[in-house]
């Protein structure tokens, strides 16, 4: 099969809640072995940008294609292709993690012994042996999002997209993380939306950063680097991401 | 706990090597996803609605409740064994107004909990159809709903062993009653997809069964009959729950009385669909 050069191919896409324009635009293309870090302030729309790239919102105008197959005409298909850690991994809390891991597997088409070899795998990747037994809601924010990276790993997609995979981590589990989606990178394509700057650097080969909706900076972290005036030493993404979403949204006021 | 203990001690003790070879042998390896059949789709999700009755203390508090009142109604109130009678007229007589409390309580949280905990934005990114969930969803709490019903036959093998009932007609309640509690739990899985709030969900819920038993009934009528026409109170006369449940319970087979059951779910779970639907594009 032919695999297009971009595995995530968004184009104008818009999304608007009431009169609120949460989504002006946004065009997005993410290659094979890209790790793309998506980045806004709160409420900039970088959620509802990834929902609408995984299916659960539907788009007022734009498209996406995931691994070459429009979101629009072939749903199921397009699903098939990307693993998804929606905002706060939430789970069915009353499930022990192996059950929810099989059912997601279930869910995805594996039958028989294929859905054991598939948890086994997802719970080796992330390191979730200790407690792949214990229910959902006894575990700890740690291993709460690493289930929740498991189930989006369990079919070994080429396409990953992950809200926010560090938020409420500890500084070891952070590492780990990173540690994971550097390694997956490689060989996918993967968007991670975070607004911790460090995120970028540590993980990202490119960062976008968008403010209320629009894209304001698309390049590698070395480019956004480069934008940072000189005599800044300290904090020098947190001093080029404030100038560029403060200054996106005087030029709208 | 101990479960997990043993399983994670299990795990410790595994050599590192197999652990690298495990995660290794999945590097790069993008092969076709399997295509599952709608059928298969749905099973899974029907299996993990089952699953999760048994997961937590629900099914135990549900089937005890249900089977007791139920139990309690019959005998208390309808005087089961006092008539003389070797039926379950008095059991099954009962059956609508406890499906009005129970299917609700079932139904409630199918949708609601799903929004509240944000794991619908999961379930509705795997790769699988509203149609799938909406199914999936209604199948397994029909199914547990069933075996709440069916744990009450020692009722029906207490009568036989007593008399000589007819036991077809026992069998048409039986299955009447199974209908009757698909219908009303697809009106409260329909309305459990308006909110995210379980409790909301139950009383809209029991208010709109209430409604649907009743609409032939005078109560309803009556209210109808000041300012509607009069082709809408003779439909509401004929989609009164309550008329063809009771039908089915005498033991007269009468195709309508099995087709409206089926109908208003099929409708429901269509209006279930369209409704997550629309949700989306919001």
């Amino acid at each position: 099969m032919d695999t297009p050069a971009n595995l995530i191919q968004a184009t104008g896409l818009r999304k608007s809640f009431g009169t609120l324009e949460a989504v002006c635009g946004i065009d997005l293309c993410v290659a094979r072995g890209q790790v793309l870090g998506f980045l806004g302030p709160n409420g900039a729309g970088k959620s509802t940008t990834m929902r609408m790239l995984t299916g659960f919102l539907q788009p007022d105008a734009g498209t996406v294609k995931i691994a070459g197959v429009d979101l629009a005409i072939d749903p199921l298909g397009a699903k098939r292709n990307f693993g998804y850690l929606p905002e706060g991994a939430p789970a069915y809390s009353e499930m022990r993690v192996e059950d929810f891991l099989a059912f997601t597997s279930r869910a995805r088409g594996y039958r028989g012994g294929e859905v054991a070899q598939r948890v086994n795998l997802a719970v080796a990747r992330v390191h979730l042996e200790p407690c792949r037994g214990q229910r959902i809601e006894t575990l700890s924010k740690g291993y709460k999002r690493r289930t929740g990276i498991a189930q989006a790993l369990l079919h070994d997609p080429p396409v990953l997209i992950l809200d926010e995979p560090t938020d409420g981590l500890d500084p070891n589990q952070k590492f780990e993380v990173r540690q994971l989606v550097r390694d997956l990178g490689k060989d996918r394509a993967i968007i991670l939306s975070t607004h911790i700057l460090e995120e970028v650097e540590a993980v990202c080969t490119r960062a976008v950063i968008i403010n209320r909706g629009r894209m304001v900076f698309d390049g590698t972290p070395k480019e956004l680097d480069a934008r940072v005036p000189a005599g800044v030493e300290h904090n020098r993404l947190d001093h080029i991401f404030r100038t560029l979403t403060a200054m996106n949204s005087k030029e709208r006021a | 706990m101990s479960r997990a203990r043993d399983r994670s001690s299990k795990q410790d003790g595994a050599p590192a090597v197999a652990h690298a070879a495990l995660v290794s042998a999945a590097q790069n390896n993008f092969g076709p996803p399997p295509t599952p059949s709608a059928f298969a789709r749905t099973m899974s999700v029907f299996r993990r609605e089952f699953a999760a009755y048994f997961a937590t203390p629900v099914a135990a508090v549900f089937i005890v409740m249900f089977v007791a009142i139920a139990a309690l109604l019959s005998f208390q109130m309808a005087g089961l064994y006092t008539r003389g009678q070797a039926d379950l007229r008095s059991f099954f007589q009962w059956q609508p107004w406890l499906g009005m409390f129970f299917m609700p309580a079932l139904g409630m949280r199918l949708w609601s909990d799903e929004r509240r905990s944000g794991s619908i934005e999961l379930l509705m990114t795997l790769p699988l159809t509203t149609r799938d969930m909406v199914l999936g969803k209604f199948l397994a709490t029909w199914a547990f709903a069933c075996v709440a019903l069916l744990l009450t036959t020692p009722l029906w093998i207490t009568i036989a062993w007593l008399g000589e009932p007819d036991h077809g007609v026992i069998l048409a309640g039986y299955i009447a009653s199974a209908m009757l509690f698909g219908t009303l739990l697809s009106v409260s899985v329909c309305l459990s997809a308006c909110t995210r709030n379980s409790v909301v969900a139950f009383v809209l819920s029991v208010a709109a069964c209430f409604i649907l038993l009743l609409t032939g009934f005078s109560i309803v009528q009556d209210f109808f009959a000041q300012w509607s026409p009069k082709w809408v109170i003779e439909s509401l006369a004929s989609m009164s729950a309550m008329t063809h449940f009771n039908g089915l319970t005498r033991g007269v087979f009468d195709a309508r009385d099995v087709l409206y059951p089926i109908s208003v779910v099929f409708a429901l779970l269509w209006v279930n669909v369209l409704l997550l639907d629309w949700r989306g594009s919001k």
